[in-house]
């Protein structure tokens, strides 16, 4: 389903959606501040998004960026829905009661980039050994015994 | 409740005394586990009362070595990722390139990319398959399953030079054309061969009475709860759901072809290890379709430069792999390494269900359990 | 005195057809394996891969003698004897030549079927004695195997000695009439069948396992002790494959003397590739599966066989 059409199918259900949502490039994007995002992906699971495809967080520097991509098998479309979080304080609601499918993505990310998933039944490391300390995928992440790579281009 | 692996649990019954249980530890270097990944299961007699998944053993770092790394240096790692599928772990990654640097493939790459993807396929499901017969004793259906998989990896062979990490897909399109006419003859040599290969295997595990004991009413996922838990793929499909990447969300040149999903009836390991094999007679299809469509010309997109510098963005692409939904999300900054790249691993997702619902089988179903949902480590732990 | 060195001389010769059988058993176990897999088995080795064997067999005697920490010693190290004396013992009953065996007992049918049953003492010493997780898993699992299937078994042998009217192997070769072959069909069927989970082999090998429990109840075990597991395996085939084929095949029918000792391995050559293609084809069964199999399956055909033949022994 186009992006457009699927937009313009949500507005119809939930109208507020309006000044929170875009398109890029045939994709549809909703931003939300961090304590809302649980109760937008509860009515976007409501709406029809019944699978939790992906969360992933990118480091941008200033704070920490959390984007969830869900996705439709009757629509057959997905949407994303982005968010930040201070670096210092970086915790958000878990989706795990929503979606069983978000328990180990969402370890994952807490993992790798220390962001803390309140109300997760299992918050504990799943890549990295469990008595590992820092968050490794972060940009100011520092370990002596990462060999810096020579910038071969 | 959170555990840490090693900890004592003491469980108790209704009257108060403790549950006498086993704890065993399918450790990660097994025999059976499709990989490194430990099992820590709690035994009553025979029967699990908790499985735990403890991954992250093969985890390399893929994601963060990226980010030091030019988009045409990361195509080695992205072949790591799902090494028995290297095909189209590299397409992934280099769907999601292309979009972020506005890259438009030429149609004869798009075609050699369908066929080796299905050729890939079909190894992988092979592989699938027969590591579920191994599991369950029969030795004589994995070496069946290998001849197929072995036929493919000749092809690859003499396609790109390399038998598992090809490192074929490039940005912009393939890296070599076809070597001569003779490589798509024995393509479809091979497509002719293959059929009556997979009606043996068919007969010869499926029809089984004993497998049929076996595997029929074992890890039966319902399907609600795979749509729930973000399961994707074969899996997905054996649970009775009708949805498939290449005909539903169709990407690259799918929508010219028309072939069947194949969808199960009950959720078991049976009907996801069958699905695996009727999913390759549709690949032979689609290939032979692929091939007959082909025509000569550019395999190159131009003037892609080696140092690919796309515009400030993000992306997201996915593909039906042969595991399931395998997506690949890019950010750039604009400078010629990616600010993140994050890959959707259909295998991780798949596997966060596996726990759960070993709950109540014997410790041999466990086993046959985790096969079926076909994890690939290096793809899991990334 | 000198039945005491017959016997002694007589049970060597047994462990000779043992140490021979487990040679030729183990070859032909991984050609006919190799042949069902269309690929070739050992052939780099001289005399198509039989010295392949041999090698083996000197690799594992020179290996050094491991025991794990917790292992009890004692039991450790004699478990594996338990579970290959009782299997020569047994070889020293079937008749080879038409009028003769080595021990021509009055009995010789039913020593046949329960001196080889000490084997399952053996397989729970080795399972216990090992002190980890997987191995008494396996050795409970085939120790309750073994005792399930020779209730099966030994009724498809009754239901032929009936019709024979005699246990002594001697008397039952004179009495073996070729059209017992299609009565007795169905016995022949449950003692195959029944035959493979006694060994612990093919679609019943979920106590020795190598992709659940690694090694079920000889994880632990390896050199010269983990050798004597596989003579009790190939040895244990051999005898009843020649038991077989002395109770169902007639033993050298239509022919006596050396000619009858040749029809007599023929019979039990085939036989042993029959067990083998059936290890090859099948995957393998679950425990709970297994035990209700023998019970459920195999022991009510028994039955009816031996109602058949004794609705058929007046008009005999």
């Amino acid at each position: 389903m186009k992006a457009e059409e699927l937009s313009s199918r949500l507005l119809g259900y939930w109208p507020e959606l309006s000044d929170l949502c875009s398109i890029e490039k045939n994709r549809m994007l909703i931003k939300v501040r961090s304590e809302t995002v649980h109760a937008t992906i509860s009515k976007l699971k409501e709406l029809g998004f019944n699978q939790f495809e992906m969360v992933t967080a990118v480091d941008r520097g200033a704070d920490l960026e959390i984007i969830y991509v869900l996705h439709s098998i009757p629509m057959k479309a997905s949407v994303w829905v982005r968010t930040h979080v201070p670096r210092d304080a970086a915790e958000v609601a878990s989706m795990a009661d929503l979606y069983t499918g978000a328990d180990w993505p969402e370890r994952e990310v807490y993992d790798l980039f220390g962001i803390d998933f309140i109300d997760h039944p299992d918050m504990r490391r799943i890549m990295m050994p469990f008595d590992f300390v820092g968050a490794p995928l972060r940009k100011d992440y520092v370990d002596e015994n990462i060999i810096p790579r020579p910038d071969y281009i | 409740m959170p555990l840490e692996p090693g900890a004592s649990t003491v469980p108790v019954n209704e009257d108060g005394s403790a549950v006498r249980e086993t704890v065993v530890n399918l450790g990660p270097s097994h025999p059976s586990t499709h990989g490194v990944c430990r099992v820590i299961a709690h035994l009553d007699g025979e029967i699990v009362t908790r499985a735990e998944l403890v991954i992250g053993y093969l985890h390399r770092g893929i994601e963060k070595m990226a980010e030091h790394r030019t988009y045409l240096q990361i195509m080695p790692l992205t072949d790591r990722l799902d090494y028995v599928g290297s095909m189209y772990a590299n397409w992934a990654y280099c769907q999601a390139v292309e979009d972020l640097a506005g890259i438009v493939v030429p149609e004869r790459a798009e075609y050699l990319r369908i066929i080796t993807c299905e050729l890939q396929r079909i190894a992988s499901h092979m592989m699938s398959v027969g590591s579920t017969g191994n599991d369950a004793g029969a030795t004589t259906l994995f070496v069946y399953a290998f001849w197929v998989r072995e036929q493919v990896l000749t092809l690859f062979e003499r396609l790109c030079g390399s038998r598992l990490t090809y490192n074929y897909v490039r940005p912009g399109g393939v890296s070599f054309d076809t070597p001569d006419d003779a490589w798509i003859d024995e393509v479809r040599a091979f497509c002719k061969a293959a059929l009556p290969r997979f009606n043996e295997i068919d007969r010869l595990f499926f029809g089984n009475v004993i497998t049929k004991g076996r595997t029929k009413g074992v890890g039966v996922l319902s399907a609600e709860d795979a749509i729930n838990a973000s399961v994707t793929g074969p899996s997905l499909r054996a649970s009775g759901v009708d949805f498939d990447l290449r005909r539903d969300e169709p990407y690259s040149l799918y929508d010219r072809f028309s072939f069947n999903v194949v969808v199960g009836e009950n959720g078991d390991v049976f009907d996801r290890a069958r699905c695996r094999l009727l999913e390759c007679y549709e690949s032979v299809r689609l290939i032979q379709l692929a091939l007959d469509q082909m025509e000569p010309g550019r395999v190159k997109a131009e003037a892609v430069s080696r140092l690919i510098a796309p515009p400030v963005g993000e992306t997201y692409k996915t593909l039906e792999s042969a595991r399931g939904t395998l997506g690949v999300f890019l950010a750039s900054d604009g400078g010629v390494r990616p600010w993140r790249m994050k890959v959707r691993s259909p295998a991780f997702s798949n596997l966060g269900i596996v726990g759960p619902l070993c709950k109540g089988y014997t410790i041999s179903d466990l086993i046959m359990i985790l096969g079926s949902f076909d994890p690939v480590f290096g793809e899991v732990d990334r | 005195m000198t039945a005491f060195w017959q016997g002694a001389a007589y049970g060597l010769g047994a462990g000779i057809i043992v140490g021979v059988g487990t040679i030729f058993g183990v070859w032909g176990e991984r050609k006919v394996a190799g042949r069902i897999q269309k690929r070739y088995g050992p052939n780099t080795a001289p005399v198509f891969g039989i010295v392949q064997l041999v090698y083996d067999l000197v690799k594992l005697l020179t290996k050094e003698d491991i025991h794990p920490t917790q292992a009890k010693r004692g039991i450790f190290n004699i478990a594996p004897l338990f579970l290959t004396t009782p299997i020569i013992a047994s070889l020293v009953v079937i008749p080879f030549a038409a009028g003769w065996a080595p021990l021509d007992s009055s009995i010789g049918i039913l020593f046949f079927l329960a001196v080889p049953s000490i084997s399952v003492l053996g397989v729970l010493l080795a399972g216990w004695s090992q002190g980890n997780t997987y191995a008494s898993l396996g050795g409970l699992r085939g120790a309750a195997q073994m005792v399930s299937y020779e209730v099966p078994r030994s009724l498809a042998v009754l239901s032929v000695v009936m019709l024979a009217g005699t246990l002594q192997p001697t008397r039952f070769v004179s009495e073996w009439r070729i059209w017992w072959l299609p009565l007795t069909f169905i016995a022949f069927v449950v003692y195959f069948i029944a035959s493979i989970a006694e060994l612990n082999r093919g679609p019943f090998d979920l106590a020795e396992c190598d992709s659940e429990l690694v090694g079920g109840y000889f994880t632990d075990y390896s050199g010269i002790r983990w050798a004597m597991f596989m003579m009790s395996e190939y040895g244990g085939l051999v005898a009843t494959t020649l038991f077989g084929s002395v109770i169902f095949l007639g033993a050298g029918w239509p022919f006596t003397g050396a000619l009858g000792v040749l029809v007599l391995i023929l019979k039990t050559v085939l036989l042993v590739v029959l067990f083998m293609w059936a290890k090859w084809t099948f995957p393998r069964m679950r425990p709970d599966q297994l035990m209700s199999t023998a019970w459920k399956v195999l022991t009510p055909m028994a039955l009816v066989q031996i109602l058949i033949i004794g609705l058929v022994i007046p008009w005999l």
